[in-house]
């Protein structure tokens, strides 16, 4: 037991986080069981971010670690530190929406809401890596993600005139 | 009506741009000094005696507060009222504890609610909470729960039997002896799961030095939940306030009572302290409530043209372990009322059983009833048409009322205000190219390929509805709506209206409203909404009513303001009332409309109130509060067409096209109602394909994750096609009709009629939902297509 | 959705992970992508009392071409497979596996490491570097281990993993000219766990003749399954409609799948086995000469 002790103490209750969130730089101390989804809305209080399952089905939760998508439910907070985060607050610039929140709009690609902001951060992410994709390559990027409301019809429609926008 | 740019116009909507850059507020984003978060300790058996529970363990647990049980509560928190007791059905409402006390009886349970500094804390202690349980046996069939020595749920509910309701219009007997041909058929409706992404939950505030208590919850009716809540907790109901902030998605799950919520309004209250409770997605799908579970037995008498004569359904319908809010009056009212459907149906005969079970409590979920009654018309319709060698096209028009008919009152009792349904019909089989798909199958099947069309009419009893009418059925309270409609100085508009939508998008089509009626720019509207604080008393959002029935309160009430409005126009124009005319925004006198007096300056004169502003005598200010009572539903109708192929050696099947031809009336916003339409079809599809909450014989729900739910993806459905025929409703002050619930009901049965048509020349009349790929398997495999 | 308390350890090298996990044992956990050990912890359905994050681990991420087989470092993401050019290139298959992993955002974080060690027979993995006749790397304690990937799966969620090693490399042969492979899967929705799936690789000589068979088994039995009888088939036999069914139905007899009240009986999952190996075969096969796509 002693040498458990030892070897642990590097392990503490709690953990010192840094990282940057839409270009702040930010740090706390936390449990390291926060998932990065609770670091982001409770530490940070940036609630836009949302969660809708356990299971890292739903894909509510989706931001932009290091570039790429990822579920925040789905990763604790301990490990995104040193990691730059893009969350749904930091897409407009400077007031002006971004192609795909404006194609989200005029679309009508949303209805309660709520897993909105998860699908236009895999939007983002999707047409970076793909920046002309066909309706059945959007449908399949967007598969990680679950709306209940629009049938996803229009969700699609809004990530196709957001790459048409985007060439612009 | 004139029609002006507004109404009718695709407006993109002004709920959008919070929620598109994450400033859209929910309930978990309510966050107070020092809040407190509670977590429910749940019962792990569907069936047991609370022997004792153990608190020591987990009251040790760094930051927990407080622990209450069932035995706690009890006499603090009062039972769950049941709010729609059906009459003349020997209804019986068994106690509905917010935390079970003696006994638990669905997997899910509430047990014990611990409270804690952080979410987690409060986790860790409701999974320390040690509960001793005798474990009783369990039944989760609603059907089993009724036979000879089933486990019984309650003493004093014998068989489990919470009602029996029967329904009869025309002469059935008659139409069964007058047949030339009768078709039976066993019909499953199963269970579904509601699935709103935004689970349940509440925050709860005590301010001990006012005695007030506000709260901010998922909610479709903030009101029904003040008014239930408070009954529950005591907390009077003008020191009540709940706030339903945005809400991320309902389907029915959110407008019901939960002793949960009662619970955590009492704990702030006891504890002074603001509590914070969130479900899970594992405690979503356990707790709160379901949808659907009909086991049916279906009738028809029919002579051989085709022609229906009667139909004679018998439903055990599935209550599951307690009455929740609406439960008595979905499979009864809601079903049975549409059991003739869009056809000349002349008699009827509806009986339904429902029954208590170890399983999460059933309630109203998008559709509620509808759903279920459609399905089975639009099952029987087609087993009928294959009965006698038609096409389901054919039978269809051959048994639709006609345009002429309206209003029309059917066998059910409902007078269906109008309707075209043939016209409905004719477009969604065109949109489809019916008959060179019919073509095309031919072809496909030579050459092995299953393809399967489906035809889909439906008619909908919505925009709920005439309070006279609601409470005969033994709804607890009318469904008017209410709405405020204020017109301040400088001619801008509050509107408060009663509905709460979450999603549907009447923060845009309530301001085209009062943008048409007054004249005014759609920007000088403000739509507010789900905060009692605020409102007139409102009865929420859900059965497709917020349109046509909060919709039409504005409406009355923009039109009342008018009448004040133009006889102070008349007054500051020195005109007769009767001369005036209202174009525009803007009052002149008949023949010269270049001396012009705007509503905003009418506005002003109300207020200023003095001589040469307004009429002496009248009382100053322009707004208008209104308690609109429908006099009638809306009966939205259309027709859905599918093309289906089936996998013969998978067994799998995919939706090739999908037609949705639906007539809700006038259109505000088209936008919003394709968009409507189209969620409600995958809906409807996930049911027929996927979705089904499933508990194995010992109760225990295997579907408790989304993982094990099966709610399609983007990559699982296709685009629709949507078209509409516009049928306004006559006694509607809009003319409109509702459209929330359409595809749910539409898509459902005509997903199922494809699937069986393409497996139909192998003599398949019927499988039962989700047509799971293992499912078709075993019947291709059966008839020796699938190896 | 909150899960039960842990301490966290992030070591920086292979060395360190191995010597905590060898110190910590049984209540620790090792975590790589954290895709399937996350949701299980929400649910505290794992609950370590220790968590070594391998994600601060320098150079278990790679995809590398070293002569005859392709090295890919435990720690590489499914998309990075998905995306790999070398990969591409010499084991499309893999490419086309990792596209059908989960969905997009699980497959930016999740590992190959991780899917394998987890054990899962409905993971994807398993049955492609079965088809392939990969290997696969053991850091442990003492001196690393390198087993064919058949012995590395012992039973549902059990590694052949003893106290304290870590998987750390998966090991490609190069396929040989003429080979071509598939990787098929059946689910209810798009990232669902698999109803069942196959993998098949194929090698041919210039008359058709095959020279290599690889046929790997998903979520049909207690783990990722190799179909041994259905490779024998195809061996040395010329690679037809005829082979391939026996092959299919071998496949189907060596199954051993269970019945899930949700994705389907045992018998439709050995259905499926034999429509799928059948279907994977054929793609294969178009494939290795030259056609399909």
């Amino acid at each position: 037991m002693a040498r458990k002790k030892q070897l642990l103490e590097t392990a503490e209750t709690y953990v010192s986080v840094s990282m940057k969130v839409n270009g702040v730089p930010c740090s706390a101390k936390i449990e390291p069981r926060t998932l990065l989804v609770h670091f982001l809305r409770d530490v940070l209080g940036l609630t836009g971010t949302h969660w809708g399952c356990d299971t890292g089905n739903c894909g509510a939760c989706t931001v932009i670690m290091n570039g790429k998508s990822v579920k925040s439910c789905n990763i604790f907070a301990v490990q995104a530190d040193g990691a730059e985060i893009i969350t749904i607050e930091g897409l407009a610039k400077d007031g002006q929406l971004h192609p795909i929140q404006e194609a989200f709009w005029e679309n009508h690609g949303l209805q309660c809401g709520f897993c909105t902001p998860g699908f236009i951060m895999q939007a983002y992410w999707l047409l970076q890596q793909n920046p002309n994709p066909t309706e059945e390559e959007v449908r399949r990027g967007i598969s990680g993600n679950i709306c209940r409301c629009t049938g996803y019809q229009n969700i699609v429609k809004a990530i196709l005139t957001a790459a048409e926008k985007m060439k612009r | 009506m004139a029609v002006s740019a507004i109404f009718g116009a695709k407006v993109k909507r002004r709920e959008d741009p919070r929620m598109i850059t994450g400033r859209g507020r929910y309930t978990d984003d309510v966050k107070l000094p020092g809040m407190l978060y509670a977590a429910f300790v749940r019962s792990p058996h569907a069936h047991a005696r609370i022997k004792g529970v153990n608190i020591e363990k987990a009251k040790k647990i760094k930051g927990v507060v407080c622990i209450y049980t069932g035995k706690d509560t009890e006499g603090k928190v009062a039972p769950v009222p049941c709010a729609w007791q059906i009459p003349n059905a020997d209804l019986k409402v068994p106690k509905y504890n917010p935390l079970a006390v003696d006994k638990v009886r669905y997997v899910g349970d509430p047990v014990a609610v611990v409270v804690a500094e952080t979410p987690y804390a409060a986790r860790d202690a409701a999974e320390a909470v040690e509960v001793e349980y005798e474990p009783l046996p369990a039944v989760v069939n609603q059907v089993e729960a009724t036979e000879e020595g089933a486990p019984q749920l309650y003493d004093d509910v014998p068989n489990n039997i919470a009602f029996r309701w029967t329904l009869q219009g025309g002469d059935v007997e008659k139409a069964f002896q007058e047949a030339e041909i009768v078709i039976e058929q066993d019909l499953i409706n199963h269970r579904l799961q509601p699935t709103a992404i935004e689970t349940r939950g509440a925050v709860a505030n005590y301010d001990p030095s006012t005695g007030e208590l506000t709260m901010w919850m998922t909610s479709q009716n903030p009101h029904i939940h003040r008014f239930l809540i408070s009954v529950m907790t005591g907390v009077p109901e003008h020191k009540l306030r709940v706030i339903a902030p945005d809400v991320g998605g309902g389907f029915g799950s959110k407008i019901h009572v939960y002793g949960a919520e009662a619970v955590v309004a009492f704990l702030a209250k006891e504890l002074c302290r603001p509590v914070k409770w969130m479900e899970d997605r594992r405690e979503n799908y356990l707790a709160t409530i379901h949808g659907r579970d009909h086991i049916q037995h279906v009738r028809v008498a029919a002579k051989r043209d085709g022609t229906i004569l009667g139909i004679e359904v018998k439903t055990y319908a599935n209550l599951g372990a307690y009455l929740s809010t609406a439960a008595p009056g979905i499979p009864t009212w809601l079903f049975g009322l549409m059991l003739c459907g869009p056809y000349r149906i002349q008699a009827v005969k509806c009986e339904v059983i429902g029954v208590l079970t170890n399983t999460a409590p059933v309630d109203a979920y998008r559709g509620a009833g509808r759903p279920e009654a459609t399905y089975i018309l639009e099952r029987i319709i087609d087993i009928l048409a294959r009965e006698l060698g038609m096409d389901p096209a054919e039978i269809r028009l051959r048994n639709f009322i006609p345009a002429d008919a309206f209003p029309y009152q059917t066998a059910a009792g409902p007078v269906y205000d109008s309707g075209n349904y043939e016209q409905a019909f004719k477009r969604a089989l065109e949109l489809i190219e019916y008959e060179k798909l019919r073509e095309e199958q031919r072809r496909a099947r030579e050459e092995g390929k299953l393809l399967g069309i489906g035809i889909s009419s439906y008619v909908e009893i919505c925009g709920l509805g005439p309070s006279r009418g609601v409470r005969a059925t033994g709804f607890g309270l009318g469904l008017w709506e209410s709405t405020t409609v204020r017109v301040h100085p400088t001619g801008k508009v509050s509107v408060y209206t009663g509905g709460h939508p979450h999603g549907q998008g009447e923060e845009t089509t309530f301001a085209q409203i009062v943008a048409e009626e007054l004249g005014i720019p759609i920007d000088d509207v403000d739509i507010i909404h789900g905060d009692t604080g605020e409102i007139p008393f409102g009865m929420g959002t859900y059965g497709s009513r917020t349109t046509p029935v909060a919709g039409g309160a504005i409406a009355l009430a923009c039109r009342r303001i008018k009448e004040k409005a133009r006889k102070i126009a008349a007054y500051i124009l020195e005109a007769g009332e009767a001369d005036v005319e209202f174009e525009a925004g803007k009052f002149y006198v008949r023949g010269s409309p270049e001396k012009s007096v705007p509503i905003q300056q009418v506005a002003l004169a109300s207020y200023a109130a003095g001589e040469g502003e307004i009429p002496p005598g009248m009382e100053p200010g322009l707004e208008s509060t209104v308690f609109y009572d429908p006099e009638n539903f809306t009966f939205p109708f259309g027709t859905h067409v599918a093309l289906v192929e089936i996998d013969p050696e998978t067994g799998q099947v995919k939706v090739l096209k999908y037609v949705a031809v639906d007539d809700c009336g006038r259109q505000i916003n088209p936008m919003i109602v394709e968009g409507q339409v189209h969620g409600g079809i995958v809906q409807g599809i996930a049911q027929a394909l996927w979705e089904e909450a499933l508990y194995d014989k010992n109760g225990n729900l295997l579907t408790a994750t989304l993982s094990d739910y099966a709610v399609p993806t983007a990559a699982d459905v296709p685009s629709f096609v949507t078209d509409s025929t516009v049928t306004p409703s006559p006694h509607n002050p809009l003319g409109v009709k509702g459209v929330g619930e359409t595809g749910t009901i539409a898509s459902t049965p005509a997903i199922v009629n494809a699937v069986v048509d393409a497996l139909a020349h192998l003599g398949v009349k019927h499988v039962d939902m989700p047509l799971r790929a293992d499912k078709i398997w075993k019947i291709l495999k059966e008839k020796d297509i699938a190896k | 959705m909150y899960v039960r308390s842990f301490q966290y350890l992030a070591p920086k090298t292979v060395k360190e992970a191995v010597t905590l996990l060898n110190k910590l044992g049984g209540e620790a956990k090792v975590i790589a992508g954290g895709q399937s050990l996350v949701p299980l912890m929400k649910l505290r359905l794992a609950t370590p009392s220790y968590l070594i994050d391998l994600n601060r681990v320098k150079g278990l991420d790679y995809i590398k071409d070293q002569k005859n087989r392709i090295l890919i470092g435990a720690l590489t993401r499914h998309a990075a497979i998905e995306n790999s050019d070398l990969i591409k290139e010499h084991v499309p298959i893999m490419a086309e596996a990792a596209s059908h992993i989960a969905d997009p955002q699980v497959r930016n974080l999740g590992t190959i490491g991780g899917s394998l060690a987890h054990c899962d027979p409905a993971g994807d993995w398993g049955a492609v570097v079965i088809a392939l006749n990969g290997e696969v790397k053991i850091t442990g304690p003492r001196k690393d281990r390198v087993m064919k990937i058949d012995d590395f799966f012992i039973d549902t969620y059990q590694p052949n993993l003893k106290k304290g090693e870590i998987l750390t490399e998966v090991r490609i042969p190069k396929p040989q000219p003429n080979s071509g492979g598939a990787y098929l899967k059946l689910e209810r929705r798009a990232g669902d766990f698999a109803t069942a799936g196959v993998a098949a690789q194929l090698t041919l000589d210039v008359d058709g003749v095959c020279r290599y068979a690889g046929i790997g088994l998903t979520a049909l039995g207690p783990t990722s399954l190799r179909a041994r009888k259905a490779e024998k088939t195809l061996l040395g036999r010329k690679v037809d409609d005829n082979s391939i069914e026996e092959a299919a139905e071998a496949a189907a007899e060596e199954s051993k799948p269970t019945d899930d009240p949700l994705r389907g009986s045992a018998e439709y999952k050995r259905a499926m086995a034999r429509v799928l190996t059948r279907r994977a075969l054929k793609l294969a096969l178009a494939r290795a000469t030259g056609g399909g796509a």
